[in-house]
């Protein structure tokens, strides 16, 4: 039997870098500019994952068939422990978690503890059973006040702008993030009703949206193409078809884009929806 | 029969040496010992674990001191406007008059079940009696008044859903209501059999238990009246 | 067996009751508790596993009209369908019956109750009225979440039977997730269907099961500390003894926080209060005026501080059997036992102050994530001294390869497998591609769902011939067991690179998500393993129900091991031990003493040769 368990171990280690590795499925490609970090720590740490793991699972494998049962009068060897060994053992893992601990703040500080920088492009997300609303400031770079008595679904008017507002007038409203290349993005997020969640695989980020609160956000994209926006916090029955799309447009596509209003917006926004398809 | 008679009357341990001095019962030597010491209607295993209710009791005001840590956790998170979106919906409510009668019903209580408790330990019986019959009576008035300090506020129109410092109000005032009254029908329990001058060993170490649960009562009524109305 | 007491009359505990419900139903003995609380988990596992299996097929064949449920389900699934609200209700379910009703209730209550009183050599609980209580609170529990399952229907059924305007669709229960997360949960029947009944239910269900827990853990601290026969100190309580006092205090300190939230989530529904929903709502095509200034992070909170030291709660049992069980059979004394006690504590200990890593991108403040990822890493310290002593204890000894070494070894496996990946999640950083996604899932199946069941079969083919006196069969033991392990691993595995390549958990399809495009071969590859893994319980049902049946009867000690439970019959007394108070001699892993005549002291032996161990 102890021969069968280490076979299935054996087995469970090479399928398990199968899986990994031979499967071919990975993270899609990154387009954020901290993207990069964020995989060589997944691959560094999964370095570590993969000896611990293997080392692990091989010693029991050994284990079971080197010391299977030799006989009713056969004894096993004596001991209640090793002090020294077990304080060794200790000291390495606690050495190796707390390095890959610390390593493993970097991206995370980089992104949520600095502000984002001063000229980032700014974008309201505001998500709801089962939709994400995008509310551009529009030509003057303003946004318009927005109140939840405003809201009305029927009127388009999904992140309640104030009608009386001025700063409103230009401000646009679409189920499509786009964003500029090579630019950072500075996204507030709020939700009408329940907690959804902001995830796209491509930029390796996600953040929930809390009903009753503006949680700003920010990260740069570096390609331009179109890339899926899931919910990624349950939010009711429709949650697996909650979905939107992002749109990363070069800088001067989407200058060209917020510049115009009305027709001539719907026009270009149409336009680049086609080219990035 | 005639030995349950005897039992009737029996309140002091009537183990050897046991009734002087503290007269507390003996410290458990894990010994399950014959049969032949122990009063008629007394399990041995009464005795050779003394400590369970002490035990028991401290234990479980681990979990309700958790119960009203989380509690208070949440009333701190909802009366600061920057923890729940910038909300600026804490009105607060005066005390109503009657609380005051009953924080101090219930401080007296504290003292009474002290003095009855001190009593059996003394076996002086009769005065354990009549401190006991007076703290379950407090007790009792304790909770009446709370239900008519609720109905005070009501009469103001103030009910649990009228804003969050009412609804905390009456969350944490109604689960002090519900535990205390717990201690309230343990003590009635001990009331009982006492006017009925039969006093197990049993209920002797329980009694020990619920002076103890008694006194977290009062302090933890304290504290959520503190908390409730007087921190910021 | 010696009469000690039973000169007593009333009021003591020697003598067993001779009615049917006193002995089996409303029983206060520990043994029948311990039982109840295992055969009621034994029922709520199929329940979950069924479940899964709904989901499996929904997964792997969206949208295929299967016959049966138009039968099993004729109010939820008239058509045969699993509708996106039904797959969220088999989630909910799922999540909610494993976790409470499986996970914490026959590690802790089943096998705890009936052996934690013999193993320190006790003759029953401290408090057995409260541990009838305990389990029968747990089973009200059990029913009302069955019937928030059939929320929908009743609901409906109501309105019909009153003759009011019928606002259900007749959908199964709540589809919150066991979380459970406001304000989806607290809104009601608006924020989706099952969200209003069915969350009462399922929370009244959640508030009954924490009050009956704590009775529970109560229990457990006080006789674990106060009844131990003489002789046991307490490091030469079993580590199973350890674990699962251990186990009790984490649940004496977390549930009271989850029954608070229960409470304050009760309250918004009934008591039209705004504890978890914010101002400012506008839901389902209208505005929510009656509520304003809740906090649904707050709800978060309460839920994980209580949620994380869950997971422990379901494992820890599992940690301390499979030390048990390894020495047993290894023949070798347990490497580095003060270690494991040790160990024991710190992951309780730590597991009160990572609640966070849960909630890395819900909103909480990002200094204070950083807080809880250095923490939460810190926990592989005390699980890493876990694996290396398992390790220790196999090396050098003499292995013997019964069903329930099987599944020990299985657990230490699964135990490496499920938790080193908390590695990748625990970081702040590369938790922001892969939180909520099929990786989590993958993660914390085989951590505290597999390596836990695998725990319980630990528990259940090494204890079996004591609490039913019948030797289970080997052969088909063995067999279920290498199923098991396989099917385990080829389901939970491959959840990760599903999440890694975006895969976000609670999603009834995942075809609509166009870089998810190629992901059904392996995703029906998982559902049919899924199913043959499910069917392979079976082995285990039949063996169990053969075994009770016309299994080979069971000596006192079948698997020559040392503890306690080991010198008595098989099944126990009434009261355990005769009316005689046993006495500890030796510490509980004495395998292979040198010079000794047989390879196991048994902790009972009075002192022959020099004192080994402690």
């Amino acid at each position: 039997m102890g021969k069968i368990i280490a076979i299935m171990l054996v087995v469970l280690v090479v399928g398990s870098a199968y899986t990994f590795v031979g499967l071919g499925r990975w993270f899609p490609e990154t387009i954020a500019a901290h993207g990069p970090a964020i995989d060589a720590q997944f691959r560094n740490t999964l370095v570590v994952v993969a000896i611990a793991f293997t080392l692990a699972q091989l010693a029991l494998g050994y284990a079971v068939v080197r010391f299977g049962s030799s006989g009713k009068d056969a004894r096993a060897v004596y001991t209640h422990g090793n002090d020294k060994l077990e304080l060794v053992w200790t000291a390495v893992t606690a050495a190796v978690f707390i390095i890959v601990a610390v390593l493993g703040q970097r991206v995370w500080a980089s992104l949520h503890l600095n502000q984002a920088p001063p000229d980032s492009t700014r974008i309201d997300a505001v998500a709801q059973q089962f939709q994400f609303n995008f509310h551009y400031a529009g030509a003057d770079g303003v946004f318009g006040k927005t109140e939840p008595k405003f809201i009305d679904d029927s009127a388009l008017n999904y992140v309640g702008l104030d009608p009386n507002d001025t700063a409103g007038k230009d401000d646009v409203q679409l189920t499509t993030l786009v964003i500029p290349q090579n630019r950072p993005v500075e996204l507030t997020l709020r939700s009408k009703d329940v907690i959804h969640s902001f995830f796209v695989p491509a930029l390796r980020f996600k953040q929930d949206m809390v009903p009753g609160m503006a949680i700003k956000v920010h990260f740069t994209a570096l390609k331009t193409g179109k890339y899926e926006i899931p919910c990624a916090e349950l939010c009711g029955q429709l949650h697996y078809n909650m979905k939107s799309f992002m749109l990363v447009v070069t800088g001067d596509e989407y200058d060209a884009l917020t510049a115009s209003t009305g027709s001539q917006f719907q026009e270009r926004f149409t336009a680049l929806q086609q080219q990035y398809q | 029969m005639s030995s349950t008679v005897q039992d009737a009357v029996n309140i002091k341990p009537t183990r050897g040496g046991e009734a002087s001095g503290s007269g507390d019962f003996p410290r458990g030597n894990g010994g399950r010992d014959g049969p032949g010491d122990w009063p008629p209607g007394v399990s041995s295993d009464d005795a050779s674990e003394p400590r369970k209710y002490q035990i028991g009791i401290w234990v479980a005001l681990g979990s309700i001191l958790m119960l009203f840590a989380a509690l208070t956790s949440a009333l701190i998170v909802r009366q600061t406007p920057a923890l729940n979106g910038g909300l600026k919906d804490w009105i607060s409510i005066s005390v109503p008059p009657m609380m005051w009668f009953n924080t101090g019903v219930l401080l007296l209580s504290s003292v009474t079940i002290e003095v009855a408790r001190r009593a059996l330990k003394h076996n002086l019986y009769h005065r354990f009696r009549n401190w006991l019959c007076v703290t379950t009576a407090l007790g009792i008035v304790f909770l009446v008044g709370q239900v008519i300090a609720w109905r005070e506020l009501a009469a103001q129109g103030i009910y649990i859903n009228t804003h969050p410092h009412s609804s905390f109000f009456y969350l944490l005032t109604s689960l002090h209501g519900i535990h205390l009254l717990g201690g309230v029908l343990a003590l009635i329990s001990v009331t009982i059999s006492a006017l009925r001058l039969r006093i197990s060993v049993r209920k002797r170490l329980a009694m020990g238990a619920a002076s103890v649960y008694w006194h977290f009562m009062d302090g933890l009524w304290v504290y959520l009246f503190v908390l409730l109305f007087f921190w910021r | 067996m010696a009469t000690v007491g039973h000169a007593h009359g009333a009021g003591h505990h020697h003598e067993p009751p001779s009615g049917f419900v006193r002995k089996y139903i409303f029983s206060t003995d520990h043994k029948v508790i311990g039982i109840q609380y295992w055969s009621l988990a034994l029922v709520a596992v199929f329940v979950g596993m069924a479940l899964s299996a709904l989901m499996r097929l929904q997964l792997a064949w969206p949208g295929h009209e299967w016959g049966f449920l138009k039968f099993l389900l004729p109010n939820a699934a008239a058509n045969g369908t699993i509708s996106p609200e039904l797959y969220l209700s088999l989630v909910t379910m799922h999540g909610t019956i494993m976790v409470f009703f499986v996970l914490t209730t026959a590690p802790q209550g089943g096998f705890g109750n009936y052996f934690l009183p013999i193993q320190i050599g006790a003759d029953d609980m401290a408090f057995p009225v409260l541990n009838m209580l305990s389990f029968w609170i747990t089973f009200v529990a059990f029913v009302v979440i069955i019937l928030a399952f059939y929320a929908g229907s009743l609901v409906t059924w109501l309105q019909d039977y009153y003759d009011i305007e019928s606002a259900s669709n007749g959908v199964l229960g709540p589809m919150g997730g066991w979380t459970g997360y406001a304000p989806l949960s607290a809104l009601g029947e608006r924020a989706g269907p099952g969200q209003g009944m069915g969350v009462i239910l399922w929370v009244t269900s959640i508030a009954l099961f924490c009050i009956a827990s704590l009775l529970g853990a109560l229990n457990f601290i006080t006789t674990m500390l106060n009844m131990r026969a003489k002789g046991l100190s307490l490091m030469r309580l079993p580590l199973t003894c350890w674990a699962w006092f251990t186990t009790a205090v984490l649940a004496l300190l977390s549930f009271p926080v989850l029954l608070a939230g229960g409470i304050l989530l009760l309250l918004d529904h009934l008591a039209g209060t705004s504890f978890f929903i914010p101002g400012g709502e506008y839901v389902n095509g209208k505005l929510v005026t009656e509520h304003a200034g809740g906090s649904p992070i707050l709800w978060q909170h309460l839920f994980w501080f209580f949620g994380h030291p869950e997971v422990y709660i379901a494992i820890l049992p599992g940690m301390g059997l499979t030390s048990h069980v390894l020495s047993t059979f290894a023949r070798k004394p347990v490497f580095g036992y003060r270690a494991m006690v040790y160990a024991l504590f710190a992951i309780g200990l730590l597991g009160f102050f990572v609640w966070g890593h849960h909630m890395f991108v819900s909103g909480m403040s990002p200094y204070t994530a950083i807080a809880f990822s250095l923490i939460t890493l810190t926990i592989g310290v005390p699980s890493a001294i876990k694996t290396f002593n398992w390790l220790g204890t196999l090396w050098g000894g003499q292995i013997r390869f019964t069903t329930p070494m099987l599944f020990a070894i299985g657990f230490v496996s699964l135990f490496v497998s499920g938790g080193i990946t908390g590695l990748f999640l625990g970081q702040t950083s590369i938790d922001l591609p892969l939180h909520d996604t099929y990786f989590v899932v993958g993660h914390f199946h085989l951590i505290m769902g597999v390596a836990a069941i695998f725990g319980m079969f630990a528990g259940t083919y090494f204890w079996f011939p004591k609490m039913f006196g019948k030797m289970m069969n080997e052969g088909l033991g063995k067999l279920h067991f290498v199923l098991t392990f396989i099917g385990v691993n080829a389901i939970f595995i491959p959840f990760h690179i599903m999440g890694m390549s975006g895969a976000p958990r609670r999603y009834a399809e995942h075809d609509k998500l166009g870089y998810l495009g190629d992901i059904m071969p392996l995703t029906r590859f998982v559902s049919w393993v899924a199913l043959l893994t499910i069917a392979a319980q079976f082995l285990f049902v039949g063996n169990l129900v053969w075994s009770w049946w016309k299994g080979k009867k069971a000596a006192e000690n079948p698997w020559e091991a040392t503890t306690l439970e080991w010198s008595v019959s098989s099944p126990p007394p009434f009261d355990n031990f005769g009316g005689l108070e046993p006495e500890v001699h030796r510490g509980p892993y004495e395998f292979s003493v040198p010079g000794a005549t047989k390879d196991y002291s048994m902790q009972t032996e009075p002192e022959t040769a020099p004192a080994h161990g402690d």
